[in-house]
């Protein structure tokens, strides 16, 4: 097989030019340092996508027959109001989990100065993105409970009723979204406080100089030095919106009554607790999708700026 | 190829391995909370003495995961015995051959007799596929302080209740608590809303997806329910709570009832005054039926060990041993000739379910999952939002005809 392999790789080299024995190894080397992770990343991504794509063709209830059913689960899909309702509350994420990203470099700003004790201070706010999900989840209910939480004291000093937060459909989207947005601006900050690191003292000096400062300075000068920052934090924070799951299911279950629901945790509930894996699959490849339009928009991006 | 060789060569060897541990039996336990994990220790240390020629081997799973963990063994390397409930929960299993018939472990130990109660929950076309070994009653536990207070007595039927209800109320008490934010509190109150207003075998038919959703008889159950909404006797937010947390109210003193299973009584202080009565009735010309959802175990069709297996299941059936498990567990035996706890709480649902014109098991045990899901979503909805009825009954009538196709 290796000897297939070689006399393969020779006869393509050998048509682009004559080569000698040291400079084929070395077109070929390459490709065998990124054999093991190809074969790696083919068996356990690439395949499982083709896999469950196949699967959301069926209805299976993960242990009995499979049946054929085509679009059957898409068709559903489109009827079922749980999925409506889920894939709302996705864009919901998308839209106000981005609030991370200008408060992370608000609070980077504000913690971007030489006083004493400020990296204490720095550590404190960057606490949150150490802690587990599920940590930050139970403290946010405990935060929003009608009986005993800290929220509803707060509001009853203002004379508020109790507003049960996760437990009303309008309010618990964004209930946990805020709990969210807690860890999510502690990591944006700290790729903030990185970047204000790496600034260019001349240019701010000549800046200076010739009479920016206050928002001037910030938005013509410092913002878009901070722009890789930037970007990196909004990548950061789209993937975390597009997968918010565990929050979702500590804090709410998905519920009152499915309110609250992703199509994360919608896709979880079906095939783990309904026992329907094609119509979980087929929720999965609807996110998958929408993942694609998103990674698509990145590697493009990505790709334009390496050309320059 | 020599990685297949490999791969074979480890199967044959893992094989021949487990041929030779024959006497070893493998269980699969969902019992892990301190309390029943201690009293099912117990049991399995006795059946080894008994039984010096087996050695036993224990896994222990949380009992959420295990709901899910059990469908990958069942059809892949099961263990010899597996937890799990009777009714449908079972009979899901059974109708994919998943599980071993044991009609000769309930014929070799006159067991017909004995667990005459759970005997249909544990059948499928005529033959057994496991042995109950504990079950618990459902109903109202309440502050009998606060009772005696207002000078209020156990409700018999559903006007005394609703009274019971008024005065609790008007003098500032939550008459119920419940948390529905795990959803399957509601359930309980709509499984005997539904048992007393339309009894078991509507019922029944209701759960096997026989009957609409949209039936009139259903909706008669959803409005002797919206009356206690109505009323407000419910416990306000109670969607942001779990079951748990739900019984603070009744624990300090701001609530008075509680419907729920037996699992709730050891949350009741040292000293302090609570008691128990059935369900009320609603309507005099049907039976007086329970939930008593069962727990079992049952032996994998795949199982390796089926005849140490047997043995295990006839030793948990004894009454003895029921009688030492159950006190452990602080719930009932379903074996006839044993004893059950002496606590008030035990000796009154003993009563009650020998007296009962016939159990259920629990709405997410005697329906489909996937339908159960819903369901619950909807009880809750309806108990917040009762004006939604009609829309959350046709969405279930949506799914019963999607999933009982």
């Amino acid at each position: 097989m290796t000897t297939q392999l070689k006399t393969n790789a020779l006869s393509a080299v050998a048509k682009a030019q004559r080569p000698t024995a040291a400079s084929r190894w070395h077109t070929l080397t390459p490709y065998l340092f990124l054999l093991p992770a190809l074969a790696l990343f083919a068996v356990y991504v690439i395949a499982p996508i083709f896999q469950s794509i196949w699967i959301s063709f069926f209805e299976w209830d993960g242990i009995g027959d499979k049946t054929f059913i085509g679009l059957g689960n898409y068709a559903e899909l489109l009827e079922d109001p749980q999925f409506w309702t889920s894939l709302w509350n996705n864009v919901l994420w998308l839209v106000f989990f981005m609030l991370a990203v200008p408060i992370g470099l608000g609070v980077a700003l504000f913690l971007n100065q030489q006083v004493l004790g400020i990296r204490a201070v720095k550590s404190l706010f960057f606490f949150p993105f150490v802690i587990s999900q599920v940590i930050v989840g139970v403290v946010f209910s405990w935060f929003y409970d009608p009986s005993y939480g800290l929220l509803q004291r707060f509001l009853g000093f203002f004379g508020v009723d109790p507003i049960p937060i996760l437990a009303s459909e309008t309010l618990v989207t964004y209930g946990i979204i805020a709990a969210g947005l807690w860890p999510q601006i502690a990591y944006t900050m700290i790729l903030y406080l990185t970047g204000l690191n790496n600034l260019n003292p001349d240019q701010i000096e000549a800046a200076r100089m010739d009479g920016a400062h206050g928002w001037t300075m910030l938005w013509k000068v410092i913002i878009p030095q901070l722009r890789p920052a930037t970007f990196i934090a909004m990548v950061v924070t789209v993937i975390g919106a597009l997968r918010s799951f565990d929050l979702v299911a500590t804090m709410t279950s998905g519920g009152p009554w499915g309110s609250s629901s992703v199509l994360a945790f919608f896709m979880y509930e079906q095939a783990i607790f309904s026992y329907r894996m094609g119509y979980g699959a087929a929720i999965a490849t609807v996110l998958f999708l929408i993942m694609l339009v998103y990674i698509g928009f990145f590697l493009w991006r990505m790709l334009r700026a390496e050309r320059g | 190829m020599t990685l297949k060789k490999l791969l074979a060569a480890t199967a044959v060897s893992t094989l021949m391995m487990t041929g030779a541990q024959a006497g070893t039996l493998v269980i699969n336990s969902n019992q892990s909370d301190p309390a029943p994990k201690a009293a099912w220790g117990e049991l399995i240390a006795d059946f080894e003495a008994a039984n010096p020629d087996i050695d036993v081997q224990v896994n222990e799973y949380d009992h959420e995961g295990y709901k899910s963990a059990i469908r990958n063994w069942l059809v892949t390397s099961p263990p010899d015995i597996v937890f799990w409930f009777a009714g449908n929960r079972m009979k899901y299993f059974v109708d994919r051959g998943l599980l071993e018939p044991v009609t000769d472990v309930w014929e070799n130990n006159n067991m017909y007799q004995n667990f005459g109660s759970t005997r249909a929950s544990m059948t499928v076309d005529d033959e057994q596929y496991g042995v109950p070994a504990t079950y618990y009653q459902w109903g109202m536990y309440y502050n009998a302080d606060i009772f005696e207070q207002y000078g209020l007595e156990e409700p018999q039927t559903w006007e005394e209740f609703i009274e019971v209800c008024e005065t609790l109320k008007a003098n500032g008490v939550t008459p119920i608590t419940i948390g529905t934010k795990f959803l399957w509190t509601a359930a309980g109150w709509f499984d005997y809303l539904n048992l007393r207003t339309n009894g078991l075998d509507f019922h029944i038919d209701l759960m096997d997806g026989k009957v609409p959703y949209t039936d009139e008889r259903v909706r008669q159950t959803f409005a002797n329910w919206r009356e206690l909404i109505d009323g407000g006797y419910f416990l306000e937010n109670h969607a942001s709570y779990s079951w748990q947390e739900a019984q603070a109210p009744l624990l300090n003193g701001d609530a008075a009832m509680y419907l729920m299973g037996n699992f709730l009584t050891p949350s009741f202080p040292e000293g302090s005054n609570y008691d128990f009565f059935q369900f009320p009735q609603i309507d005099p010309s049907v039976g007086m039926f329970e939930d008593a959802p069962t727990d079992t175990v049952h032996i994998p069709s795949r199982a390796k060990n089926k005849a140490d297996a047997k043995r295990f299941l006839a030793y948990v059936a004894q009454a003895d041993v029921q009688t030492q498990l159950n006190l452990g567990l602080n719930q009932l035996p379903p074996n006839a000739q044993a004893e059950a706890g002496d606590n008030k709480f035990l000796v009154q649902g003993l009563e009650m379910l020998s007296e009962a014109d016939g159990t259920a098991q629990f709405y997410d045990r005697d329906t489909d999952p996937a339908m159960a899901k819903e369901g619950m979503k909807g009880f809750q909805e309806f108990m917040v939002n009762p004006d939604r009825l009609d829309r959350i009954l046709e969405n279930l009538e949506k799914v019963r005809q999607r999933v009982f196709r």
